[in-house]
């Protein structure tokens, strides 16, 4: 992945909007008399910061809990090493995973290495996902379990804690 | 939640426009008011059908870290390890899921080298070894929830 490092703006942007958009008519602006810089310099640094991938996306983050999809599983799979990463592909492409990663073993405690996240309004849907991600495994999978969630104990999203240095003087 | 309610939630969980008036567009596309665009969001998070409204965040692309990682915490210690993890404002996210590891949280760091103090630092505090696993590899994300 390419990095970007942020001006110090960016990164006073960042901070300012981490927690959320203000919910006023003109939110950019009021960033803006808060950072102290014009309107546009905030839009053109969004722009650029969604363009980077810095940021992801810019909306509403339901709480999935409440929409329904009560039943949410970490799905996790011992897979041969040699076929892991096509695996990943595979089961990152179905519709119905939202995130799926490889990750280290912990053994004996963690033989796990493919995770694929489900979600579902009923267990039995679940159920139904956890098959079909087994079927396209086959035979590369020695053991899998399943991790619902019980409770979101934390949901705060990223927080980048404010650095002790002089602000830069606004040039006019 | 009435059908309102449910097309701001399918139609913008991305593409947030970044226009001077945002609320307004967003009003003249589902013809009512701003204040009525404004004001449902409010209470869609005051009522915590969404969890935050705003920009989401990609640590890693400027040379951050995101970890995932997991705690065996003794059911007598579950509370009282929760607020101790949940205290980090590096942990962003926090869940209990039903395995011998029955805690799991992510990690997320502006400079990557904080993530390992951060392990460090949990183990210290929760006196608990904290199994780190850090992704390999990431395939396709896809987040959106329909209602």
């Amino acid at each position: 992945m390419s990095q970007i490092e942020l001006t110090e703006l960016q990164r006073r942007l960042v901070i300012e909007t981490q927690s959320g958009l203000p919910l006023v008519a003109k939110p950019y602006a009021q960033i803006a008399a808060t950072l102290g810089c014009s309107e546009e310099q905030v839009l053109a640094d969004m722009s650029l910061l969604l363009e980077k991938g810095v940021i992801r996306r810019i909306g509403l983050v339901p709480n999935h809990y409440r929409l329904g999809y009560t039943h949410n599983a970490m799905t996790v799979w011992d897979v041969d090493d040699a076929h892991a990463s096509a695996l990943g592909e595979k089961v990152g492409a179905l519709a119905f995973v939202s995130h799926c990663y490889l990750r280290p073993r912990h053994l004996p405690l963690w033989p796990y290495r493919l995770f694929a996240m489900v979600h579902g309004k009923t267990e039995q849907d679940v159920e139904q996902q956890i098959a079909c991600i087994h079927e396209l495994l086959g035979d590369h999978c020695r053991q899998a379990d399943r991790l619902y969630s019980s409770k979101i104990l934390k949901k705060t999203g990223m927080r980048l804690k404010p650095k002790f240095v002089p602000l830069p003087v606004e040039k006019n | 939640m009435d059908d309102f309610d449910r097309a701001l939630i399918n139609q913008y969980q991305g593409g947030f426009p970044l226009t001077s008036q945002p609320f307004l567009q967003l009003a003249e596309q589902f013809g009512c008011t701003e204040d009525k665009v404004i004001t449902r969001i409010e209470s869609l998070l005051a009522d915590g059908t969404l969890t935050r409204f705003g920009p989401l965040y990609d640590v890693e692309v400027f040379g951050g870290l995101f970890v995932l990682a997991a705690i065996e915490v003794p059911e007598n210690r579950f509370e009282e390890v929760t607020g101790i993890v949940n205290g980090f404002s590096e942990v962003a996210h926090n869940y209990a899921r039903n395995h011998r590891l029955n805690m799991w949280f992510v990690i997320a760091c502006e400079v990557a080298e904080q993530a390992a103090r951060t392990i460090t630092d949990l183990e210290g505090a929760t006196g608990l070894k904290v199994y780190a696993f850090p992704k390999e590899e990431e395939f396709y994300i896809n987040l959106r929830f329909e209602v």
